[in-house]
């Protein structure tokens, strides 16, 4: 290639953008908050285990939102635990992601008509990133979500954000001024 | 061992024919129904004497019969001793669904009255925890009744579409 290939070649140095790096190191880190609440969570549980082995994709289950930055619901969302399912979104720490695996918890499933004490879909109650479809979803269906969810990260950009967010400021001054005009 | 003809007959010899019928259809197993402030009595009885033993209560269950505007409750006994099997039911206008407790002669009773408190609304009069068991406390309404209405919110997250 040239001076550079040679200049680092004996010494291991990869040169990439910090933005690349700090998503690289986030998307093959996913800590997944365990959240089984019906026969989606068996499905979890043998994608967790030894035959599909979320854990070579770096996926390893926690037992507290706050160490996790991925919450996997699981299952059926009753309306007595949709409010836990919200408090504990509000324990994980920034930035966090939610996959809605199966049926029940995309949109109420089998109970959409009748169940009169499920919440009909958990993005009712908190945003979804991924939806996972299936009555429950295989595990290379979960595997899915987490290669999807993987992409939205890859595309993700904090510089950028705060670009938007700053543009967002500005136009809204202006138009602020337009109006006291 | 008593077929239901006869455990029906031994407990009307203690409780006269009053507050005791004898009921049966083509299908299904026949039942005693029993007057309700009667209940606890009959139960005691049932589980205490020696040609009767009743010593399990396998379910207890709530029925809303929306034509008689009442509620009911069955009771399936079994007696593992004897293994004979009788089932019980009571009767109550949906006005006053007050049916006396019978947690203090089968545990059992004590989970399943809940949940025909929860489902169905029987008051179970003397039950020493008488609250909901699988609904939140601040439900609305007994879901299982033939007309009943879902409320629209709960805690403010909807509960339709």
């Amino acid at each position: 290639m040239g001076m550079l290939d040679k200049k680092y070649h004996d010494s291991n140095i990869i040169i990439v953008s910090l933005e690349k790096a700090l998503n690289w190191a986030r998307k093959n880190s996913l800590w997944y908050e365990q959240f089984g609440l019906a026969c989606c969570a068996i499905e979890m549980m043998a994608t967790a285990a030894s035959r599909y082995d979320f854990d070579r994709f770096g996926i390893i289950p926690r037992s507290s939102p706050r160490q996790a930055d991925v919450m996997i619901v699981a299952g059926t969302v009753t309306m007595k635990m949709a409010s836990r399912i919200k408090r504990l979104y509000e324990q994980m720490s920034e930035p966090r992601y939610v996959i809605s695996m199966g049926s029940c918890s995309n949109c109420g499933g089998p109970y959409w008509e009748h169940g009169y004490h499920v919440l009909k879909g958990v993005d009712k109650v908190i945003p979804v990133d991924v939806y996972v479809p299936g009555c429950p979803p295989r595990p290379e269906a979960l595997l899915e979500g987490f290669l999807k969810l993987q992409e939205i990260i890859t595309g993700e950009s904090v510089i950028k954000k705060k670009d938007e967010e700053l543009e967002a400021v500005k136009a809204e001054i202006i138009d602020s001024n337009k109006n006291e005009d | 061992m008593k077929t239901p003809e006869e455990i029906f007959n031994y407990l009307t010899n203690q409780f006269g024919e009053e507050d005791l019928s004898f009921e049966s259809r083509d299908i299904g197993q026949p039942w005693i129904t029993v007057l309700a402030s009667k209940i606890r009595e009959v139960s005691k009885f049932l589980r205490d004497d020696s040609e009767l033993l009743f010593d399990t209560l396998m379910c207890l269950s709530g029925i809303h019969y929306p034509k008689e505007e009442e509620l009911g409750v069955a009771y399936h006994l079994h007696s593992t001793k004897l293994t004979h099997n009788i089932a019980l039911k009571v009767r109550v206008p949906e006005s006053k669904p007050n049916v006396p407790s019978v947690e203090s002669i089968w545990k059992t009773a004590n989970w399943h009255e809940r949940e025909a408190w929860d489902m169905v609304g029987v008051v179970f009069d003397d039950h020493p925890n008488h609250k909901r068991i699988l609904l939140p406390d601040d439900w609305e309404g007994h879901p299982l009744r033939k007309d009943y209405v879902q409320q629209e919110f709960y805690q403010g997250m909807p509960t339709g579409e």
